[in-house]
């Protein structure tokens, strides 16, 4: 039942019910129109205290394609927050109004720490370089419409895996099913946290390289999925500049790919895949954005417990 | 050999590992104390070399969950009449709570800490804790 639960860590929910989100996804894909009253007269809140394109956008069109309507603010100094009110005030204040809440906020575990003071469900949207499991949703529908379903199926996670919380959300998942192989591509600074390492990938003893070269790895891969090194994540700008252009796929390395490797990408690129790149069919990265609102319309409902 | 006199009622934790010894003696406030406190720094022991012996004369309340995070193998011996009532079994914490504090300046509660601080054992060998937030991995006590 997931009715009233909040979506703060991919480890939240089980398989099933992820399933019952999946299999409601791909119901709104084929008929969306029959959802656009579902959630007439409820309310979404959205706080981002984070900058955000398309996980705002995409939860605000989700819940105004559900006949229900938004509240929130898009950056922080334009909420209470200035004036110095904690986390937990905030989301109390705003359970007083909305029906639902999604927080993105830059410091980990934010999320977690609202989720204790409220009782209406609360969606994490990204918390600083940790998690972020509804693009994990978005990923998971773009791979399942793609190629079926996740399982027996070799995974490439390119470019910032330290702070990249959309790679930990989704490795996390994807390390539920079986036959799942990961090749983790990033320089050695940028390496997964020890955790997930540790804690999710050995300790489920799922096969995987850490490798600093794309090229020799493209064969290999169903999916390559490539991140953003995220300027925000570094406290050293030289860090960063030293770090950003380290993988830039390219045509010519997707001639490694096979002709059914997909290309992911959680958006906004930089340029770590050229332009080019947006022509070849493999590339995927904008039809998972839109499928990232069907996901999203999927969560809303099931949490809300409506239909 | 330095000698401290026995103790008639009170607490002998023993076995702390060299350095801890004085750590503890904070967390306990034991610096506060207006009974008699022995904190005995670098004494021989066969087993681990040198170890920190605090003896307190007094029955306090103690947190074994602290005790336990820096070593299960510190003794703690209940003293009445002189002799050794009761011996404390110290087991590695599963969970602490408000002990330790997350020293990943990303993490939440390096802005907020109104909320418990918790983190949860990962591995009993490495002796390492997860931050329940973030997530973030620490070794608070390295062997």
């Amino acid at each position: 039942m997931l009715k009233g639960r909040s979506l703060i860590d991919p480890s939240d929910f089980t398989r099933e019910e992820f399933r019952e989100i999946f299999d409601l996804a791909h119901q709104i894909i084929e008929n969306p129109e029959k959802f656009n009253k579902s959630c007439e007269g409820k309310i979404l809140a959205t706080l981002f205290y984070e900058p955000s394109t398309r996980t705002r956008f995409s939860f605000e069109a989700a819940m105004l394609r559900l006949g229900g309507t938004f509240i929130g603010f898009s950056e922080p100094n334009s909420s209470s927050t200035a004036k110095g009110e904690n986390i937990a005030d905030t989301i109390r204040t705003i359970e007083c109004y909305a029906d639902i809440a999604v927080m993105r906020h830059p410091k980990e575990g934010a999320p977690k720490v609202a989720d204790q003071y409220i009782t209406m469900p609360l969606i994490n949207a990204g918390d600083g370089g940790h998690q972020h499991p509804t693009q994990t949703l978005t990923d998971i529908l773009t791979i399942e419409r793609l190629k079926g379903g996740v399982e027996n199926k070799t995974y490439g996670f390119c470019g910032d895996l330290k702070f990249g919380r959309t790679v930990h959300s989704l490795i996390k998942f994807l390390s539920n099913y079986e036959g799942v192989k990961f090749i983790l591509i990033s320089p050695e600074e940028l390496r997964v946290p020890e955790y997930i390492r540790e804690e999710i990938i050995k300790k489920k003893n799922i096969p995987f390289e850490e490798v600093e070269k794309m090229e020799p790895y493209m064969g290999e891969l169903d999916f390559l999925y490539m991140t953003r090194v995220q300027k925000e994540r570094f406290f050293n700008e030289e860090d960063y500049v030293r770090l950003k252009d380290r993988f830039i796929l390219d045509n010519e390395k997707m001639k490694h790919a096979k002709p059914d490797t997909y290309i992911l990408h959680p958006l906004p690129r930089v340029n770590e895949i050229s332009l080019e790149v947006d022509c070849d069919p493999r590339a995927q990265y904008f039809a998972q954005a839109k499928n990232g609102m069907y996901v999203r319309m999927a969560l809303i409902l099931k949490l809300l417990g409506l239909k | 050999m330095l000698e401290i006199t026995s103790i008639e009622k009170g607490i002998v934790i023993d076995h702390i590992p060299a350095g801890y010894g004085i750590q503890l003696f904070n967390y306990l406030k034991l610096d506060k104390a207006d009974y008699t406190v022995a904190l005995i720094f670098n004494a021989f022991s066969k087993k681990m070399g040198r170890k920190d012996i605090i003896k307190i004369n007094n029955e306090i309340d103690i947190d074994y969950n602290f005790l336990g995070l820096i070593n299960a193998n510190i003794t703690v011996n209940i003293i009445d009449k002189g002799t050794i009532s009761k011996k404390v079994k110290l087991e590695v914490p599963t969970t602490v709570t408000n002990i330790i504090r997350c020293k990943n300046p990303r993490c939440i509660t390096s802005i907020e800490n109104y909320f418990n601080q918790q983190f949860h054992l990962v591995d009993k060998e490495k002796h390492s804790y997860r931050c329940e937030y973030c997530d973030d991995i620490v070794v608070p006590f390295p062997r």
